[in-house]
């Protein structure tokens, strides 16, 4: 991580591995980019949008909303689960994080997402 | 001086929650800034820690039940089906539609954005404690996620802020 370790280094400097860290950066962009998908996908085809009205008062807000935060759940799970215990390449992961999270940034931009509306 | 039970509600999603959330991201923010062990020593690293983690654990549940009771509570009195909604009234009128169709579909999605940012970046100092001190990448990710998840939070604050102005929830 761009520090040297000496064998003085004691427990508050020696590095810990950073795939738990990169689940749930890595996690969090798939979240993102589910809500982002979520609320594009809902303004091009109404039956997704009915599937994803998990509440008539709330209407499909409910449905993107509580269904991005399901698979952002599952991602990290799975992805804490592969990572745990191991360094991997932290640089990669926070590309993907920053692209992922670009991504639902984007598609919640209305703009972007009722040009698909039907 | 009298609140009504939905005024409430919208001070509490708001105005309370949004405060505290801000506060939290402050002192977050000035304290990831700081925790380097050139600007810090060690007991300063070890006597800031519990504050940061405390301060960016609280941002994160703040943002959890800012969405949370924004979106089953607050939101299904502001789309009611009934003409003297907020929805309804801003869509009534030609110059205030826009408020409904550009702010509030911005606000009611991108906020969501905010908590699952928030909580990740909890989940990496609380994982990396003291040691954060000395991964400098990672601290600067950190900042930078935490930043991305009060810009998502602020776009929905800024236009709650003006939709309740425009259309207030009574």
């Amino acid at each position: 991580m761009g520090i040297s370790r000496n064998p003085t280094d004691g427990p508050e400097t020696a590095s810990r591995p950073n795939g738990p860290a990169a689940a749930a950066l890595v996690a969090a962009g798939i979240g993102s980019f589910a809500l982002g998908l979520f609320t594009t996908l809902t303004e091009i085809s109404a039956g997704f949008k009915a599937f994803l009205t998990w509440s008539d008062p709330v209407g499909p807000l409910s449905g993107k909303a509580l269904g991005a935060v399901i698979v952002w759940l599952v991602a990290w799970a799975v992805a804490a689960n592969r990572w745990r215990g191991v360094d991997i390449d932290f640089h990669k992961a926070w590309r993907w994080t920053l692209i992922l999270v670009a991504l639902g940034f984007l598609l919640t931009f209305p703009p972007v997402f009722l040009a698909f509306e039907q | 001086m009298e609140l009504s039970v939905r005024e409430t509600w919208t001070v509490l999603h708001g105005l309370i929650l949004g405060t505290l959330f801000l506060l939290a991201f402050g002192g977050g923010l000035a304290g990831l800034w700081s925790l380097r062990p050139e600007l810090v020593t060690p007991e300063g690293i070890r006597e800031r820690m519990g504050r940061l983690v405390a301060g960016t654990w609280i941002m994160a549940v703040t943002a959890w039940l800012t969405v949370f009771s924004g979106t089953f509570i607050v939101y299904p009195w502001y789309r009611a089906k009934t003409p003297d909604s907020p929805r309804s009234l801003l869509l009534a009128n030609e110059s205030t539609k826009l408020w409904h169709e550009f702010g509030m579909e911005w606000k009611e999605h991108v906020a969501w954005i905010a908590p699952i940012l928030a909580t990740a970046v909890a989940y990496v100092i609380w994982y990396y404690g003291r040691r954060l001190a000395h991964e400098d990448r990672v601290r600067k990710v950190a900042m930078v996620l935490y930043s991305l998840a009060f810009v998502a939070a602020g776009v929905a604050g800024v236009f709650g802020a003006f939709l309740n102005k425009m259309a207030p929830t009574r």
